[in-house]
């Protein structure tokens, strides 16, 4: 008979370790689909290996592709700490990018900080009233906020086709439904010569310390945390619980807007109604690989982003399906899970009359 | 003549890493009898019943049940061979399934896993016979969800009883309970013992284990320190015996109230439940007087726990504080004017399990420069403010830094103690403060509500425990669907009877209610 029990100690190597292993038991789940798709493993995994760390280049693509992950992975752990489902990361990405394409292809003019400045912070505020709408149904009505924002990703991003056939359309771009470029003064710098890597990771990087240092050491964190934790003891205690829901959603929200802001204003330059590939959805999954703990979003962004950047240029090479990379993301999500679970729990094995 | 030993267990003990929760314990159980099983938080009471069920495997000694006319070992750690041979246990808290109804709940389990048509009718009858011979109603087609306690409980123990269970073992079955619905399970557990079921029940309320028991074995620090005949048995003894020591209810000095610290006038709340309404509530409370509400619960108790926490503002009414009336009402004007708070659900309410004992400590007042400044917390001072209120009021755990929910129940009391007291409140609402503690823990809060009270505080005692009432209320309330009446008498039997309903001209109104709740007098 087999039965579950509780540990009675989780010991905090565990507790790191659990994900590490839980990636590298993904990746070595992956072999299967690999050799359905006829691919000789090896070499498969060599090539996932080199498409990410064999050159500078590949690298730095690496790190190009885990910066608005990085986003929106905080933007899911920051709502996530406080039980606050926002599951409408992906529209506000775009509401983000057409901030910052209204804002930066000239309408305005000043000089190119004021302009860069102006792009970030349209985005982000954009993003914030994307989340807001969802967050307010919620305080005031009970609206369950995991259908309206995930509902409102829809509603958005065809508000964006239709803005990018109307308003917003390039009369340059070949009748493509494109926008206009946003200005060169007002892109966020490259970091390094030939490369596409700019300055959106650094933003990133520093939103993930910044929360991190919030969350652990302020008392809007200690907010946080204990309305997310037991929202009831948070009230009684004299918290402003839906205050402070309303606190988290705008930086959630913001979070988002800032990667759609990284990815158009830092990567292509203009916006299309493909401009993400669900890296607002990626985020939650990004998010639940961390544990909700930011400095972690930026490990599991960076871990992502490798098993799709691997496996992008591992299935060229290899003419395998490269939706293989979705398939390792989440085979990772569910490792971690079943990870998670067993760091909690264990199995006991008992034969008849056996003591534990 | 002798009645059968029905089941014995043996030597049973059963460590927990250093802590030996059950050491050698002895216990036999006859045909037809009700043992109590008493003892502090901690004694090992559920440890026992545990393996007595197969939930633990013991570390040593053996569980043995009559089976076909002999005592027969069980195997351990199988509770399926436990219920197969008839032991039946009703858990402290539940294990139905909310979202099936009550006969699916009592079938659950009990039915062939393979049959593709479930074939209710016969099922349907078996429980409804258990149902007229146990005297046990419950609706049977309602969603457990949907139901009341005291009905749940009796799901619980139909599902036992449908399992053909000979030996029935309640843990804590009447902490959730009203009054009237413990009275009638007792009186349906009596019919069933008389009919040769045993019971097992754990208790801390000991009024109902010499009223209901026929031997009582009590546990301290995991061994069996005593067992009597309830014939024998008094109060004193049975308490020294739990406690290792003669203990003293506590000295209530005569009040010295002081000035009115909260008045409520004419306050009314709707709900569509009535334990959520306030009907025209009217109170005075002044500082250095103990103010004990009674009633049955669901009455408006919690209603007006509410209220003076700052939950709920009233639909009609005013609430003055030291004679200020409050515009707005919420739990943060609430501890701003230091009303101290110690809720009903500690658990839910009182404090945020997943944080550290010494956030906890500070959770009422984050906008106190002595807890953050410019928005960032200073830990050092939240750490040392913590380690100086455990000290202070004994709260034992794992260290400050710990998280709450690993404190037993009365330690987590302390913490919400050592919050209020912090405060240094004008007022003091305690709703069910000793709900679910041991005698200790519940002397402990008794004696901080006495002391608050001589530093000049008002106290609001909500509580079911009218022994609890009598012995720190300088003035006795009653609660009735949702009106405050005011008992000027001390009488157990009066008092009761205005829990039920009933009341007296003279003793129904007065005191401290204002004359416009007075001239609604009923007769």
């Amino acid at each position: 008979m087999i039965s579950i029990e509780p540990r009675r100690k989780v010991s905090r190597a565990a507790r790191l370790l659990t994900p590490v292993i839980a990636a590298l038991a993904a990746l070595a789940l992956a072999a299967i689909p690999l050799a359905f798709a006829g691919a000789p493993l090896g070499q498969a995994y060599t090539l996932m290996f080199t498409g990410v760390f064999g050159s500078v280049f590949s690298f730095t693509e690496m790190l190009t592709r885990a910066t608005p992950l990085i986003f929106t992975g905080l933007a899911a752990a920051i709502a996530f700490r406080a039980k606050l489902w926002n599951i409408g990361a992906e529209g506000q990405l775009y509401l983000g990018a057409m901030a910052a394409v209204a804002v930066g292809t000239g309408a305005i003019g000043g000089p190119g900080w004021f302009l860069m400045g102006l792009v970030i912070l349209a985005g982000a505020a954009a993003g914030a009233l994307g989340m807001l709408g969802p967050a307010v149904l919620r305080t005031r009505f009970g609206a369950d906020e995991v259908v309206t924002s995930l509902l409102l990703n829809f509603i958005i991003l065809i508000f964006v086709q239709m803005m990018l056939e109307g308003p917003l359309k390039d009369p340059m771009g070949l009748g493509w439904p494109q926008s206009e470029p946003i200005l060169d003064e007002a892109m966020l710098p490259r970091l390094m010569d030939r490369m596409r890597l700019h300055a959106g990771l650094l933003i990133a990087l520093m939103a993930a310390l910044v929360l991190h240092v919030l969350l652990a050491r302020s008392s809007w964190g200690f907010r946080i945390r204990a309305v997310g934790e037991n929202a009831a003891a948070a009230r009684h205690a004299g918290i402003g619980v839906n205050r402070t829901l309303l606190g988290v959603a705008l930086v959630s929200g913001a979070l988002a807007g800032l990667a759609g802001v990284s990815e158009v204003a830092g990567l292509k330059g203009y916006l299309t109604a493909d401009l993400s590939p669900g890296f607002g959805y990626a985020g939650i999954v990004v998010a639940m690989l961390a544990g909700l703990s930011p400095l972690g979003v930026v490990l599991a962004a960076l871990f992502v982003a490798s098993v799709f950047v691997g496996t992008d240029s591992m299935s060229r090479a290899m003419g395998v399906s490269s939706f293989l990379a979705d398939l390792v993301v989440a085979l990772s999500l569910i490792s971690v899970l079943v990870g998670g679970f067993f760091t909690r729990y264990r199995l006991v094995w008992r034969g008849k009359g056996a003591r534990a | 003549m002798e009645k059968k030993i029905i089941l014995k267990l043996s030597g049973l003990t059963r460590r927990f890493g250093p802590v030996l929760a059950a050491d050698h314990i002895d216990l036999e159980l006859r045909e037809g009898e009700v043992l109590a099983l008493l003892g502090e938080n901690g004694a090992g009471k559920t440890t026992l019943m545990n393996m007595l069920f197969g939930e633990y495997i013991p570390d040593e000694g053996e569980v043995l049940v009559r089976i076909d006319g002999e005592l027969r070992p069980l195997p351990p750690g199988q509770p399926q061979a436990a219920i197969e041979a008839g032991i039946g246990m009703v858990h402290q808290h539940f294990a139905l399934a909310e979202n099936l109804t009550a006969l699916d709940n009592i079938l659950l389990g009990a039915e062939p896993l393979m049959s593709l048509r479930r074939n209710l009718a016969p099922m349907r009858a078996r429980v409804e016979r258990l149902m007229a011979a146990s005297g046990l109603k419950a609706p049977l087609d309602e969603r457990v969800g949907a139901m009341s306690v005291g009905e749940r409980q009796r799901v619980e123990i139909l599902k036992a009883l449908y399992r053909d269970a000979r030996v029935l073992v309640l843990d804590e079955p009447t902490a959730v309970l009203t009054p009237q619905e413990a009275e009638s399970l007792f009186q349906s557990l009596r019919a069933m013992v008389a009919e040769g079921l045993s019971v097992i029940f754990i208790s801390h309320k000991l009024h109902e284990v010499l009223a209901f028991s026929d031997r009582i074995a009590v546990l301290r620090h995991g061994r069996k320190v005593g067992e009597m005949a309830t014939a024998d048995a008094d109060r004193a003894r049975i308490a020294a015996m739990m406690m290792g020591e003669e203990i003293a209810p506590p000295e209530r000095p005569p009040a010295r109230p002081g000035a009115e610290v909260l008045a409520l006038e004419g306050i009314t709340l709707h709900g569509a439940r009535a334990r959520d309404r306030l009907e025209d509530v009217s109170l005075s409370l002044r500082g250095g007087e103990i103010i004990g509400i009674a009633g049955v619960s669901g009455n408006g108790q919690s209603a007006l726990a509410a209220l003076i926490s700052g939950l709920r503002a009233p639909e009609r009414g005013e609430i003055r504080l030291e004679g200020r009336a409050l515009r707005r009402i919420s739990p943060r004007e609430m501890i701003r004017a230091r009303v101290g708070r110690i809720p009903e659900d500690r658990h839910r309410d009182g404090v945020v399990g997943a944080m550290s004992v010494a956030e906890n400590l500070v959770i009422e007042r984050l906008d106190d420069p002595h807890v953050q400044r410019l928005g960032f917390l200073r830990t050092r001072a939240i750490r040392e403010n913590a380690e100086r209120l455990c000290r202070a009021f004994d709260v034992r755990g794992p260290g400050v830094e710990a998280p709450a929910r690993l404190l037993s129940g009365g330690n987590i009391q302390k913490l919400i103690l050592a919050r209020v007291f912090d405060l240094s409140p004008r007022v003091i609402l305690a709703n069910q403060p000793t709900r679910g503690l041991d005698f200790g823990a519940a002397g402990e809060v008794g004696r901080r509500l006495l002391e608050a009270r001589e530093r000049g505080a008002g106290v609001i005692l909500i509580s079911e425990d009218l022994d609890e009432i009598l012995a720190l209320s300088d003035r006795i309330f009653v609660m009735h669907a949702g009106r405050l009446h005011e008992a000027r008498t001390r009488d157990r039997a009066r008092i009761g009877l205005m829990m039920a309903g009933h009341f007296e001209d003279e003793t129904a109104w007065g005191g401290g209610l204002t004359a416009q709740t007075a001239g609604e007098a009923r007769p």
